[in-house]
């Protein structure tokens, strides 16, 4: 069930110009948060923006065993996010969820890939300690436009989690897109079973879909569209989904997602 | 001081008495099982549901809202699972939440008025039905009703000969005189009257020169239109006798008791529950210590008690 909190900033870090991680006092949705639930957020005290913004949860944050709250990840493209990129320590941030249907977890020996583009990390963290914590491999393709916008590597490999990186100045990784280290990654797993979670830019979401679909994986997006309510009130986040041979329909993508199969989505 | 009674909250429109008078917007609360984890139904005074017509519908693709300051232009298309559906799908769900149901209803004619009429006065479990003759978003249908007088008595009467249900028409505020729109109602025969709808808006991208929604145009609400809304709302109440319900850009109890007290019997509150879906408890708790702090017995004494006889005083 989502609450709505008024969440005190524990602590704000500026990773880059653009990228900021907020760290926030709501551990009742922390607790009750599972991998790819998002929040809606307004900060407290503003009246613009007058609607909320959505958030995936990024990190779960524990001291001795105690969840004390929730992180975000966050890019500066707009009011809200420079809000939260310029939030500081006892700030109080309007804090709804946890929101949406999560990620279906896969067990061993199923494999797991985690394909993140940009600030499309935001999901894997949560995700990545619950399928470690069922014995899951997972790796972790993540790509970005240049090094310095490649955040959290030492979180996951410290984890154990299989670390493969793409830029597309080449400064980090495979030069190019995130589909050229996936593709190896697909190519390498053959014979073997492999979930393939996504998070990005819909057009990678797309690339990425197709391609698990030409290697005979399936695979999970999770879909970010311009959302008023988060609960379903709206209508204004729909994604048209297969429906019937050649037909599709609107499924409003808070309640029926954020996360969809991507062989259900008719992508543009 | 001795105790005082809690102040009566009820409200009339026609037949139906609403235990309060906070009504969920219609298009702005799905079809209220929704929020059925987030709000008790059953205490809000009704919830009008998202616009039905008898088919499914389909809505226009994304971007569908874009937020603008002080509010947000919706160009939605009434994506929508038809009266049917709606029925067999969403209507026990209400009734089992013991939620009083406006149901709103659209056509592209007007014997589709009169058919979901018919069909939802059979329904067990509805309280009344909004006549959407003022969507600015479709191309045919709905507004071409509520643009017009002749239309809109029409749509009405028709409607009001096939049910016994209240009957509420919700005007558009793209008009020159909605006054003239709620008395063509009222003439008509409908129980009361709601307003306002979106006024009719757009939004570009200066860089890609290209319209911020798929439609091109799309409906304004949320707070900016709240000044405008007020003033209609006043205006109509000084035309008609049937009850006005009041919308537009509430977000406050402070603004639920500016609507009463313009001329509304009762308000709807829609885009204020996407940013705050716990709303409505305060609402109701802001509005119950107004009454109690002006020794307000009713919530119905303060429809249309504005005093304009002489402007407030300043300094």
């Amino acid at each position: 069930m989502p609450v709505d909190a008024e969440a005190r900033v524990i602590s704000n870090t500026r990773l880059s110009p653009d990228y900021n991680v907020i760290a926030l006092a709501a551990p009742d949705i922390a607790t009750s948060a599972a991998p790819g639930q998002f929040v809606m957020v307004k900060v407290a005290g503003e009246a613009a923006p007058l609607l909320r913004r959505p958030f995936s949860v990024f990190e779960v944050l524990r001291t001795n065993g105690r969840v004390e709250g929730l992180t975000l990840l966050s890019k500066r493209v707009g009011t809200t996010t420079n809000l939260l990129f310029n939030a500081v320590a006892g700030d109080v941030v309007s804090c709804l969820g946890p929101l949406g249907r999560p990620f279906t977890l896969v067990d061993p020996p199923t494999e797991a890939i985690m394909v993140a583009g940009g600030v499309g990390l935001a999901p894997f963290a949560t995700l990545a300690e619950a399928l470690l914590g069922r014995g899951t491999p997972v790796t972790l393709v993540y790509g970005a436009r240049t090094e310095r916008e490649l955040f959290y590597l030492d979180w996951f490999h410290s984890r154990g989690v299989r670390v493969r990186l793409s830029t597309e100045d080449g400064s980090a990784g495979d030069r190019g897109r995130v589909t050229v280290p996936l593709e190896r990654e697909l190519v390498a797993a053959r014979g073997r079973d492999v979930m393939v979670y996504a998070c990005g830019p819909e057009p990678m979401l797309e690339a990425v879909a197709h391609l698990a679909t030409r290697h005979g994986r399936p695979s999970q997006v999770s879909v970010e569209r311009v959302m008023g309510c988060g609960l379903g009130g709206c209508y204004s986040c729909v994604i048209p989904v297969h429906n019937g041979p050649q037909g599709h329909h609107y499924v409003r993508s808070c309640i029926a997602g954020p996360v969809f199969s991507g062989e259900e989505i008719v992508w543009d | 001081m001795g105790l005082t009674a809690p102040p009566d909250l009820s409200v009339r429109i026609g037949s139906l008495t609403l235990a309060n008078p906070l009504i969920a917007a219609s298009g702005c609360f799905g079809y209220g099982v929704e929020y059925a984890e987030v709000a008790d139904l059953s205490t809000l005074g009704g919830v009008a549901v998202k616009g039905l017509f008898l088919a499914e519908r389909q809505g226009h693709p994304p971007q569908r809202i874009v937020e603008t300051p002080s509010g947000m232009i919706n160009a939605i298309g009434l994506q929508g699972i038809g009266v049917h559906r709606f029925i067999a799908e969403k209507l026990p769900e209400l009734r089992a939440l013991h939620a009083t149901v406006i149901v709103n209803i659209c056509g592209t004619t007007l014997d589709e008025y009169v058919e979901l009429a018919r069909i939802l006065s059979d329904a067990e479990g509805v309280a009344a039905l909004e006549l959407n003759i003022s969507c600015p978003n479709i191309k045919e249908g709905g507004i071409t009703f509520g643009c017009s007088l002749h239309g809109t008595f029409d749509v009405v009467s028709a409607v009001r000969k096939v049910t016994r249900l209240p009957v509420i028409p919700k005007l558009t505020p793209n008009v020159t005189d909605v006054a003239s729109f709620a008395k063509a109602s009222e003439d008509a025969g409908a129980d009361a009257v709601s307003l306002v709808n979106t006024f009719l808006a757009m939004a570009i991208d200066v860089e890609t020169r290209r319209p911020k929604l798929s439609n091109v145009m799309g409906g304004l609400s949320g707070p900016a239109i709240r000044p405008i809304a007020v003033r209609m709302v006043y205006e109509c109440h000084r035309a008609v006798k049937i009850p006005v319900i009041g919308m537009g850009g509430i977000a406050s109890a402070r603004d639920v008791l500016e609507f009463l007290i313009a001329g509304a019997t009762a308000v709807q509150v829609g885009t204020a529950n996407f940013a705050d879906p716990f709303i409505w408890a305060k609402l109701l708790d802001g509005v119950t210590s107004y009454l109690q702090r002006h020794g307000v017995a009713r919530v119905a004494d303060l429809t249309g008690s504005v005093n304009t006889s002489a402007p407030q005083k300043h300094g």
